[in-house]
Formats: structure tokens, C-alpha cells, sequence
């Protein structure tokens, strides 16, 4: 009998090692495209002293330097984001945030209020991946858990998304006939792509005149986003940590004055701060011939320094984040990480270089 | 819920363990009370016809003992006083009492079973099949007719003849149960049986195998082929692949159903028996579907052949058409149980079509028998292992042919296709890019090749040489490994998740 | 006995009946011999087998099968 339980357990192990082994293996590394499918899973090891963190989709990730805000005013934060992340999504990282740490300050940028359930951005297929890059950087906690239920698509609920959520080994099952180099060169270890949530962008692709967007026939937001906005609020209350909701300065999606309005209410009904940062553009200093690397969707390294420039003062004087820099040991560390951004951007700006010559 | 999916397999899980946990004298309550989650996961809806089977099942079995134990009082109080007469005549009255209780409840049933099958095939209603409704139902009506003829006993408490109808992981897709044979297992409670317990796990992991790897892989160009384009070559291809597709997928389904009841320490009876080795259609038909075949023998074409019009009607041919008036009668019971049988798998067309001809097969073979006994005492080739594998080959050809009308509720489209095999000679798809465009790619080829050979060897090995895993048995180490090999196999080469559009069963449609 | 010995042997010549104890459980009958076995016997001691009895215990042995049609007859 002892034999026997013996050999059972060894099987055992030695089938979650292989199990383990390949589904590191098949996920997708995100290391050549799609970058930000690693932003989620980058967190934990620099989880833990970060006064902000920010929490919200691309115009969070791609407009705040974190390292320009610790250079300038000895802010730590971090950033949550990640590619056209949902509120729900958002509120769940903020939930699983508190488990790490608890920041001073947190950051959300309203945006995602436009869209009320998973159904309502369109393409199943699309959003799925969307999904898989927010959610399977995840730790499993309650927070992923609900994450999914709160996030999956009908196409995902039907083919039991959820456990693939948990072992993606059986949502990427069959990539074995596309694996690449990659895969093998990542298979145990990835590269870090961000600065602290900040996934850096140094290409340069002006912005035009006119934006233009179909209006639209009903501009109030869903039941749903207004839920896990209470939600937020409640949340961030109740671990004494002040929520501060933003609209990123970027000009495209359009930010709806509409929109503006009903955010600037509640912000004002629940005794928030909300800053539409599209109306402090000018005070930022932001070109949008150079500032930008898609046409003002998004703002560049260039952008996203001003951006934290601006911002960095009004959380120092606005929300009374501390200046960090005499703690000897956080200094070392963001050093550290100053000096991989400032790497980063000259490699990219060399890469870029090469490309125009 | 799926069979294949994760939420079944954590569910049966969750079965095992409890089961194995509560003492034995309610591990058949907590196999009742699973199987009626399962039911109810399936569709609140559908409970009130189970509910309505189980209770009429019940109340016509306990009357019809009654009757049967009132007899036996009262010939038994009244032995000498009696005449063989009166005796008969005692008999026959509870006989008629009972035969219409029986046919009260059989038309009840197969009443609603008609129903909803109709409703279904037609889409009448926005119901559905109630699930399991093929299942449960045989079952329950085999148990009343037992209890008529006196082989088997009523069961006394409600609640063990409800377990008995909604077994849960026999009402996917079977197989059909024999009351006097499963009933006992469900509530005896038996002990945990440790080679029991690795050989249903074992079988479900195969079945996982068959259904993942290669089932639901292939649905998708035998779904394709179904297209009017494919015809000569492309029909073949499709008889083949159906073939394929439909031998992995059901017996896969109840693999993975005997499996689970035998971890649970109940045997269910073998529903296949390597058909496809069959010599001839007579012979698949005892090795496929068994228990449905089984079913149809005992309470259709016996009932039927052996009856007095048929006996007869027998004897009145048998002066005037010799030896083939002699077997009259068998041939009608035939047409009447195959009617049945294609009937019992849907209601359209091409199901009685399907019925028939399997029926006029097996009569002309019969037929033909001893023309081809002449044939090969003169030619003296039939103990030759070619003849063996040449038969074996025209009853898989000829069975692909017959079973591929499951696809055509329209006859005249089945008849043309299959006329096209005689007037279109198209090799040319075999190699012009044709197959690539059945929405598999060469991978998924590549993928179903394995798994086919892999399903075929193993079917080989046991046809020939018995059981794989009784052999294995005593080698855990090997034994160990060749189910993690398998389970990663499956794992990694399985269609299912995102990108598959695994499907249900294929039997879960009847 | 002599009568069943006939009938039988005439669906299966190959088959010494006497002897042969496994008739169903080695497939020698099938369903369709089994049903003109009944019809014969119905021809021949005009007997009729009910379905009910149409079992291998019943059909395994020619001893076992006259077994059955005395008792039938006795009925």
C-alpha cells in the first residue's frame, strides 16, 4: 500500500512539473509584439512602496512616465494598465493592488466608463485576446476569479473560459505547431518590458487637425460602469486611500463633453478629484506634432514625461504625496530603475535612428 | 452540461469523492440527489417528463405485482380444490388486468416519447428533447415489461426506481440498462475497489481520447462533405469520415460513461464490441448500440415473431412457400423492429429508410445463405485469413454506405449522392486541394492519422490478443506513464476550448 | 426428443446437439434460428414458447429446450 501511494504521488508530481513545463512553454511571450500582454504580470516584483498607482487602459500605460514623476518629485507609483481594459477588470486590479500594498493615491482613468459589458466593444474575438492580456498576468486570488466571471464574453462563457483562465495550458493547448524561437528563448523567464507599468514609446507620428466621431444617440453611461465606479469609490474609502479620476490628455477616442459633465457631477457628488487633463494640454506643454507616436491616441516617451511633469505637481500639492528620495533605500532602487528607462529610451532612440538613416 | 467539459469532469469528481466518503447505506441517496443536479443543470424544464416516467414506471410495476402475488395467494390457498381449468382461467384474468395496465402506461410514455420526438424533428414547439428522454425511457418500459412477465420484481421504494431511471451518467447517451441488472448495483453501496477504480478512470481518459482527438477534429469536414458539391469520390470520403467521426464519438461518450460508473463500482453492460470487425451486418448489429439491439430483441421482434397471428401465419406459408415461408414470420418481426429502431433515432424519412435497408441486408444474406455456402464449398477460400479481412472490409464499406442517410432527410438527395459513386469517378479531389478546404489543415490530418492508428491498433490488439489493461496491470510503472503519455496527448491535441467548436455528442440527437 | 434432435439439426447439420451445452453463450444459434426453433416446435408438438422464455438458459442445450416444451405442454 505504501508503494502504492507512493508511486501515485510521484506521478503526480511529475505531471504537474510537465504540465507546468509545457504551459509555460505554449502561452505566448508577448515579448517581440504586443508588448503590453506582459504589463499585468510585471507588478509583483515591484509591488509594495508605491504611494500611486494608476489604474485604466492604454491612456494610463502610454501617458505617465512613473520614473519622470520619482526624477522630478520623488513620487513612487506604479502603473495597472493595460490594453482596453474594462472597469470591471480596473476594479478588480485595484482590489488585488490592496493585497500588495496601500498606495496614497489612486489613479483612474475614466475612459472605460464608455464601454458597460463585454459585449458592448464589439468584436468576441478581439476581446478575448483583450482579456487574455489583462487577465492572465493575474495571480490567482478571489480578485482574478472574479475578474473573469466579471469579464468573459459569450463565446468564452460557453467554452468554460474560466478554468483556461486559471491554466492557460487549455486555452493555448494547440500552439504547439506555431511555437517560435521566442517561446523557447522565454520559455522560464521573460524581459522586463515596462518601467514600472510604462511601456515606452519614442516614435514620433503627428497628430492631424480634426477629429471626428459619429455622434452618438445616448451619451449616459451603462448601469454597469456606473456600478463598479460606487464600487471604486467604496473600496478606495475604505482602505483610506484617495481616488483621483482622470481623463488622460490624448485626443482620440474623443472625450465627449457629455461625457465630461456626468463624471465631473459625480466626481463633485462623491467629493472627488477629477481632472480632465484635455483642458491642461497647454500647461503640460504638449506638441502634438512631436508628442505623440500614433496620431494622438496615444503620447510618446516625450509626451508622457510632460504629462508626469504636470501631473507629479498636482499630486505633490493637490493630494500631498510625499517626496521619497531621502529614504536611502528606495533611492537605490528607483535609481536602478531610472537608470533601465533611460537605457530603454536611448536604445529606442538608436533603433530609431537606424530605421530613418 | 457537456460530457467533455471541465464542469462534467469537476462534477463527476466531486461524485467520486462523496460517493467514497458517505457511509454505504446512502451512497445511493447521494447518487439520486447528484443525478437529479445533473438533470436539473440540464433544464428545470424537462424534469416534469422524467418525473412523469418514473412515477407512472412505479405505480404500474407495484399493481401489476399485486396482481401477480394475489394470483399466486390464491392458487396456492386453493392448490387441491382448484381445476387445471379454473386454474387457467385465474391466470389468464390477472393476465388481461395486467396487459392493460401495461398498455396503459407504455401508450402514456411512448406517447410523450412520440411527442416530443416529433416536436423536436419537426420543430413543433421551441421545447426540445427533453434530455435523456431516449434513455431513461427505454429503460423504465423494459423494467415494466420484466415485471409483466414475471422476471423481474417491482421495486418497492420510489426514490430507488428514480435513481434506477436518472442514473445520471448513462442518460447522455445510454447504454440501456436492464433493471434486474443495474438497479441492484445503484443501491448496494459497494466498497472502494481499487483496480475497479483505475480501470474507469483509464476508460474515461480513453473515451476523452477518442471524442477530443479525433471525433471533434473531424466534425468539421463531415459537415463540409455533407455539401451537394461533394459527390462520387467526395461521397466516399464522407462515408468514411462519418464513419470515423461517429465510431470515436459514441463509443468515446460511453466510454467515458462506463468508465465513470466503474470507478463507482457499478458495471454497466458493453455497449460496442469492435464493430467494425464484423463479417457481416447481422453480426455488426450484435456489437454495435449493443444494448439497444438487445433491447429491441427481448421487447419487439421476440414478442412479435413468437406471437400467435405470426405462428400462424407460419405455419400457413410454410405449406405453400416451403423454406422461405417457414422464416415468413422472422423476416416480419424484422421489418416491424427495424421500423422501430430507425423510428427510435428520429422521425424523419431517412431514419425508417436507414432501418429498412439495414433489415434488407440482413434478410438477403439470409436469403442468400445457402447459395453462398454451394460458392464456397466449390471454391474452398472461406477459412483463408484474406477472406476474412475481405468480408470484414465489404460489411465496414457497405455499413458506411447505409449509416451515412443520418445526413439526409431528404431520401432522393441520399439516392442521387449515392448514385454518383457509379457515375462519377473524381479521384482527382483526392489530390487537387480538395481536401484541404474540409476546414482541416495538414496538421489536423497529421493529428487524426495518430489518433486513428492509434484507436485502430489498440482495437486490433484486443480483438486478437485481449485486454490491454489486465496486461498492464501488473506493470504500474508502465502503466503510470502510458496514462500521463495519453493524458498530455490529449491535452495538447484535443480539439476543444476557444477556436473548437467541440459540439455536442452526435447521440445526444436521438 | 427425437423430433426437437430433427429440427434442430437441420438449421445447423454441423452441430452435434446431443453433446452441445453452449448454444447461446458460443453463438452457434441467433435470433432468427431461435424464433424458427419456436415456430417448429409450435408446427410439431403445437406448443407455443411466450417470449418470457426466450432465454439462454432455455435455447442452451437441446436437453434444456425439451425441458421446456414439457413443461409448457404439462401447463
Amino acid at each position: 500500500m505504501k508503494k502504492k501511494i507512493a508511486l501515485f504521488t510521484s506521478v503526480l508530481v511529475i505531471f504537474a512539473l510537465l504540465f507546468f513545463c509545457l504551459q509555460a512553454l505554449l502561452v505566448p511571450k508577448y515579448m517581440d509584439k504586443s508588448k503590453e500582454g506582459n504589463l499585468i504580470g510585471e507588478y509583483y516584483a515591484n509591488a509594495g512602496n508605491n504611494d500611486v498607482v494608476f489604474v485604466g487602459d492604454c491612456e494610463v500605460y502610454e501617458n505617465f512616465s512613473p520614473i519622470t514623476l520619482w526624477e522630478e518629485y520623488g513620487i513612487t507609483s506604479y502603473i495597472r494598465g493595460s490594453a482596453q481594459q474594462l472597469i470591471w477588470q480596473s476594479y478588480y486590479l485595484m482590489e488585488e493592488t490592496f493585497r500588495y500594498e496601500t498606495p496614497k493615491v489612486m489613479v483612474f482613468n475614466v475612459l472605460s466608463m464608455k464601454y458597460d459589458t463585454p459585449k458592448s466593444t464589439g468584436d468576441q474575438d478581439e476581446r478575448e485576446a483583450y482579456n487574455r492580456m489583462t487577465l492572465d498576468g493575474m495571480r490567482w486570488s478571489s480578485s482574478k476569479w472574479n475578474s473573469i466571471q466579471a469579464s468573459m464574453t459569450e463565446q468564452e462563457r460557453e467554452k468554460e473560459a474560466q478554468f483556461s483562465y486559471l491554466l492557460p495550458l487549455l486555452r493555448f493547448h494547440d500552439r504547439w505547431s506555431q511555437l517560435t524561437a521566442d517561446d523557447f528563448t522565454y520559455w522560464f523567464h521573460r524581459l522586463q518590458v515596462s518601467d514600472n507599468g510604462y511601456l515606452m514609446q519614442t516614435g514620433i507620428k503627428p497628430a492631424g487637425d480634426d477629429y471626428w466621431e459619429p455622434p452618438l444617440a445616448d451619451y449616459s453611461f451603462g448601469e454597469n460602469s456606473w456600478y463598479y465606479l460606487d464600487k471604486m469609490v467604496e473600496l478606495c474609502e475604505s482602505k483610506g486611500t484617495e481616488l483621483v479620476l482622470i481623463k488622460a490628455p490624448a485626443l482620440s477616442p474623443i472625450w465627449h463633453d457629455a461625457w465630461d459633465e456626468q463624471i465631473a457631477a459625480y466626481a463633485k457628488e462623491k467629493g472627488l478629484k477629477y481632472i480632465n487633463m484635455l483642458e491642461y494640454q497647454e500647461e503640460m506643454g504638449i506638441d502634438w506634432s512631436v508628442d505623440t507616436y500614433d496620431a494622438g491616441k496615444h503620447l510618446n516617451v516625450y509626451g508622457a514625461e510632460k504629462a508626469a511633469r504636470w501631473f507629479g505637481d498636482y499630486l505633490q500639492k493637490e493630494c500631498g504625496v510625499a517626496d521619497r528620495r531621502n529614504d536611502p533605500q528606495l533611492s537605490a532602487l528607483w535609481t536602478k530603475k531610472t537608470e533601465a528607462y533611460n537605457d530603454r529610451k536611448a536604445l529606442l532612440e538608436s533603433k530609431k535612428s537606424e530605421e530613418i538613416s | 452540461m457537456q460530457i467533455t467539459s471541465i464542469s462534467y469532469l469537476l462534477f463527476a469528481a466531486a461524485v467520486l469523492l462523496g460517493y467514497f466518503l458517505l457511509p454505504k447505506k446512502v451512497r445511493w441517496m447521494y447518487l439520486l440527489a447528484s443525478s437529479l443536479f445533473f438533470y436539473l443543470m440540464a433544464g428545470v424544464e424537462y424534469l416534469g417528463f422524467l418525473v412523469l416516467t418514473v412515477l407512472s414506471t412505479y405505480v404500474g410495476g407495484r399493481l401489476m405485482e399485486r396482481n401477480l402475488s394475489k394470483q399466486e395467494r390464491y392458487l396456492a390457498e386453493n392448490k387441491d380444490s382448484l381445476s387445471r381449468e379454473e386454474k387457467k382461467a385465474c391466470k389468464n384474468r390477472i393476465k388481461i388486468k395486467n396487459r392493460l395496465i401495461l398498455a396503459a402506461i407504455l401508450v402514456l410514455n411512448f406517447g410523450i416519447l412520440g411527442a416530443c420526438k416529433l416536436g423536436n424533428d419537426y420543430s413543433l414547439w421551441m421545447l426540445g428533447l427533453p434530455f435523456g428522454i431516449s434513455f431513461y425511457m427505454f429503460q423504465s418500459m423494459g423494467y415494466l415489461v420484466d415485471i409483466y412477465r414475471g422476471t423481474d420484481k417491482a421495486e418497492r421504494n420510489f426514490f430507488k426506481l428514480a435513481l434506477f431511471a436518472s442514473y445520471f451518467p448513462q442518460l447522455i447517451q445510454g447504454p440501456i440498462s436492464k433493471h434486474s441488472v443495474l438497479a441492484p448495483q445503484l443501491t448496494a453501496g459497494k466498497g472502494f475497489d481499487g483496480k475497479a477504480f483505475s480501470f474507469g478512470i483509464q476508460r474515461m481518459l480513453w473515451g476523452f481520447f477518442k471524442k477530443l482527438v479525433i471525433a471533434d477534429r473531424i466534425a468539421a469536414a463531415v459537415v463540409i462533405l455533407r455539401g451537394p458539391e461533394y459527390t462520387g469520390v467526395g461521397f466516399f470520403l464522407l462515408t468514411l469520415f462519418y464513419a470515423v467521426q461517429i465510431y470515436a464519438d459514441f463509443t468515446g461518450g460511453i466510454d467515458m460513461v462506463i468508465g465513470l460508473s466503474q470507478a463507482l463500482g457499478i458495471t454497466l453492460p458493453e455497449n460496442f464490441v469492435r464493430p467494425y470487425f464484423s463479417k457481416n451486418i447481422a453480426e455488426y448489429w450484435r456489437r454495435w448500440h449493443i444494448s439497444l439491439g438487445e433491447w429491441m430483441k427481448s421487447y419487439i421482434f421476440y414478442p412479435i415473431s413468437v406471437s400467435s397471428p405470426m405462428l400462424k401465419l407460419s405455419k400457413a406459408a410454410r405449406t405453400k412457400l416451403g423454406n422461405f415461408g417457414k422464416r415468413l414470420p422472422v423476416y416480419a418481426a424484422s421489418v416491424a423492429t427495424w421500423a422501430v429502431t430507425g423510428i427510435w433515432h428520429g422521425l424523419t424519412p431517412n431514419f425508417l429508410l436507414w432501418g429498412m435497408m439495414n433489415c434488407f441486408v440482413i434478410v438477403v444474406s439470409e436469403e442468400l445463405n445457402p447459395l453462398y455456402e454451394k460458392f464456397h464449398n466449390r471454391l474452398g477460400f472461406k477459412e483463408k485469413k484474406w477472406y476474412g479481412g475481405f468480408e470484414i472490409l465489404r460489411m465496414f464499406l457497405l455499413m458506411n454506405l447505409i449509416r451515412v442517410v443520418d445526413w439526409f432527410p431528404d431520401v432522393g438527395q441520399y439516392f442521387s449522392r449515392m448514385g454518383s459513386l457509379f457515375t462519377t469517378f473524381n479521384f482527382h479531389v483526392l489530390w487537387d486541394g480538395t481536401l484541404m478546404k474540409l476546414g482541416l489543415t495538414a496538421l489536423d490530418y497529421g493529428i487524426l492519422a495518430f489518433g486513428i492508428a492509434t484507436m485502430f491498433s489498440v482495437s486490433l490488439f484486443e480483438e486478437t490478443k485481449g485486454s490491454i489493461r489486465e496486461r498492464l496491470y501488473t506493470r504500474p510503472v508502465l502503466r503510470y506513464a502510458l496514462f500521463v503519455a495519453l493524458l498530455l496527448i490529449v491535452l495538447l491535441m484535443g480539439s476543444y476550448g476557444i477556436g473548437y467548436d467541440a459540439g455536442n455528442f452526435i447521440y445526444n440527437r436521438f | 426428443m427425437e423430433a426437437l434432435l430433427d429440427i434442430l439439426s437441420e438449421l445447423h447439420p454441423e452441430v452435434d446437439f446431443e453433446t452441445a451445452t453452449g448454444l447461446i453463450d458460443d453463438k452457434v444459434l441467433d435470433s432468427f434460428d431461435i424464433v424458427t426453433i419456436v415456430a417448429e416446435i409450435n408446427a410439431e408438438y403445437d406448443v407455443q414458447i411466450p417470449a418470457v422464455e426466450l432465454t439462454p438458459e432455455n435455447f442452451n442445450s437441446a436437453r434444456a429446450l425439451y425441458a421446456l416444451v414439457e413443461r409448457l405442454m404439462e401447463e
